[in-house]
């Protein structure tokens, strides 16, 4: 089995599960909408609020789907076959975040613009918001990927998720929000975008080598 | 039989029979004598009078906390790459220690801003990264616990700790850039410190005291991780 | 195809703190069927992990052919059959064996899935399942096999099916290790017993 095969497989897991799929969505979609019937309706106050909230939902949706990224292949046996298929486990770890991301990541970048709208963001900052996005829901991803192959086994291993990624999540936060803050101020939101970038581009190689670790440390 | 795990590491523990209450009695005399010298002897600040005198539980638990989690990840990084069986238990010996630490920074520094900045709390660039570095503590105390095999909930933390340690100097800067309030450093620095000696002589007490306190209490957890060990592994070894 | 010849001196293994087993020599030749008997407990399951590269060994060492086996030279050369069959529900046994093509369906041939090959994981019994994951192994084209317990939930003629497939890996040069309860029906095989 191949990298790409691999992504393959689990496309056709989440996709054949379908509703699996959908729930980090909806999640994402409800966690805002409830935001206007708590906070009253007014288009300033929500334009003020939007970014930092879009973020926060954006993180837990896909904080939501991290815990079964590797818990059910470990229960079924699947993890035991996947370590000894021959690939190396860093890369198993990729072709799981580029599988988890296109499921829950992807599709907030296309539900992100509509809901920034329903909540007021001036469309001039519409672009940041989907840049942010892109740079950003691969990070969590990514980091989540090691949290997730932590508490491969561990008891309440999704309470405990929440408690060792979220500190995680804090830098993509902030300069994610801050960069849509920016731009809806009017100010270069570029800064923050690259600092986002950095992120990310640190991530991208460390986090499938820790997840690794932590997976085959799971398999003993 | 080359089980290294098993055997006995007495040298550590040698050391730690002397090592230990050496640190003891230092950090009890440099303690005393800090707040001796800090509560009582030392001036009131000419802005802040006598409030001032919370730095001196503030600024060593600050630096003890920061301290003990870059040991935390450096014993980390020793225990995946060179397996070293002493690492991972000084990892999981120290983590509760500094996550003390950071939770007294945190409550002494609360304490210090109600007077000063007229408020418990404030999103302080500082504060902020300090709160996010307690929850590192707190993660890997909770992951460390949450198996049934406690070799792997260490082995986990290890990974965990060295994920945090790349986090942390990103939070840092992240939340700087974001908001700042918190006074910039004021001993450690170019041109030497701007704070007064009658003041820098108890900090350093306290520093000191502090320090060999930590010293202290992780050689005891450790000899007793080690000493349980060393039992179980002699009840396994027993016939029958 | 040769199984390269695997030994282990001296293995240890620990489980949960605990040490399962210790001192445990092991040598397997190509085309030999290794059984490993033993009371629960006695580090069976334990002991094909550790063959399998997943677990490191507490003490000892394993080898390949006398070369050192480091775990990514056994995962290209062993399959594992293990407790859980990793058979995922939402996806058909064909798409969970082997990349494809004639080697596939030989093997679901073997074990008579052939007629299931299109039907999605969630239809299958328990025998079944088993079956499917022991066609995983076969599928696999790999020269050692470590079966743990292959004939629970089998009935009478899917175990005879199981023994033809151990008997031709075995005449393919390949070799088995297999942990279990039952007595195999099976021409010549060497025993291990575990914790004795």
């Amino acid at each position: 089995m191949s990298f790409v095969a691999l992504v393959r497989r689990d496309l056709r897991l989440a996709l054949r599960q379908g509703t699996d799929a959908f729930v980090s969505l909806l999640f994402f979609v409800l966690v805002l909408v409830l935001v206007p019937l708590a906070i009253g309706p007014e288009p300033q106050l929500l334009a003020r609020v939007a970014p930092g909230l879009i973020w926060i939902a954006a993180l837990l949706s896909v904080l939501l789907s991290l815990e079964r990224m590797f818990q059910s292949e470990y229960e079924d046996g699947s993890l035991d076959q996947l370590a000894l298929s021959g690939i190396p486990f860093a890369l198993i770890v990729a072709a799981k975040v580029a599988a988890q991301w296109l499921t829950t990541g992807l599709p907030l970048l296309l539900a992100g613009p509509v809901l920034a709208a329903m909540l007021a963001l001036p469309s001039h900052a519409q672009g940041v918001l989907l840049a942010s996005l892109a740079l950003g829901t691969p990070t969590l991803s990514l980091v989540g990927a090691i949290g997730a192959a932590l508490v491969v086994g561990a008891r309440r291993g999704g309470v405990l998720l929440a408690l060792l990624v979220l500190p995680l999540y804090v830098p993509v936060l902030i300069f994610a929000a801050g960069a849509i803050d920016a731009a809806a101020a009017g100010l270069p939101a570029r800064p923050h975008l690259l600092l986002l970038g950095g992120c990310l581009a640190l991530s991208l190689p460390l986090a499938p080598l820790a997840a690794a670790a932590a997976l085959k440390d799971a398999l003993r | 039989m080359n089980l290294h795990r098993f055997a006995n590491p007495a040298r550590f523990l040698r050391i730690a029979r002397v090592v230990a209450p050496v640190a003891g009695w230092i950090a009890f005399a440099a303690l005393l004598a800090g707040a001796a010298f800090g509560l009582v002897l030392s001036p009131p600040d000419y802005q802040q009078s006598e409030t001032v005198r919370i730095m001196y539980v503030h600024v060593p638990s600050a630096w003890l906390a920061l301290q003990t989690y870059v040991a935390m990840a450096i014993a980390a990084a020793v225990a995946l790459v060179w397996k070293h069986p002493l690492a991972d238990l000084f990892v999981k010996a120290a983590a509760p220690v500094g996550a003390g630490f950071t939770l007294l920074c945190l409550v002494s520094g609360s304490f210090w801003g109600r007077p000063t900045w007229g408020a418990w709390w404030v999103w302080d660039a500082r504060l902020t990264s300090m709160l996010v570095l307690f929850f590192l503590y707190v993660g890997y105390i909770a992951l460390s616990g949450a198996f049934d095999d406690e070799e792997r909930g260490r082995r986990a933390g290890t990974v965990l700790v060295l994920t945090g340690i790349v986090d942390v100097p990103i939070v840092k800067f992240s939340v700087e850039w974001w908001n700042t309030l918190h006074q910039p450093a004021s001993v450690f620095r170019l041109g030497g410190p701007t704070i007064a000696a009658e003041m820098l002589w108890p900090l350093g007490l306290m520093v000191v005291g502090f320090t060999a306190f930590f010293v202290w209490i992780v050689c005891v957890r450790l000899e007793t991780e080690l000493l349980t060990r060393k039992l179980r592994a002699r009840l396994e070894n027993s016939p029958g | 195809m040769t199984a390269p010849r695997l030994a282990g001196r001296h293995l240890a293994c620990r489980r949960g703190g605990r040490l399962v087993f210790r001192d445990l020599d092991l040598d397997l030749a190509p085309g030999e069927v290794l059984v490993l008997t033993g009371p629960n407990g006695a580090g069976k399951s334990s002991l094909l992990r550790l063959l399998a590269g997943l677990t490191p060994p507490e003490a000892g060492s394993l080898t390949l052919d006398g070369a050192p086996a480091e775990r990514g030279g056994l995962a290209q050369t062993v399959a594992l059959l293990g407790h859980e069959t990793a058979i995922k529900s939402v996806l058909t046994v064909g798409e969970q064996i082997g990349a494809g093509g004639c080697g596939r369906d030989a093997a679901l041939q073997a074990f008579d899935l052939l007629k299931l090959r299109d039907t999605p994981g969630r239809l299958l019994s328990a025998g079944q399942k088993r079956r499917a994951a022991l066609a995983r192994v076969l599928a696999s084209g790999r020269a050692i096999w470590l079966l743990d317990e292959p004939t629970l939930g089998l009935d009478a003629s899917s175990q005879a099916l199981l023994m033809t497939a151990i008997e031709g890996q075995r005449a393919r040069g390949g070799s088995v290790v297999v942990a279990t309860h039952a007595p195999l029906d099976l021409a010549t095989s060497r025993e291990l017993r575990l914790g004795a």
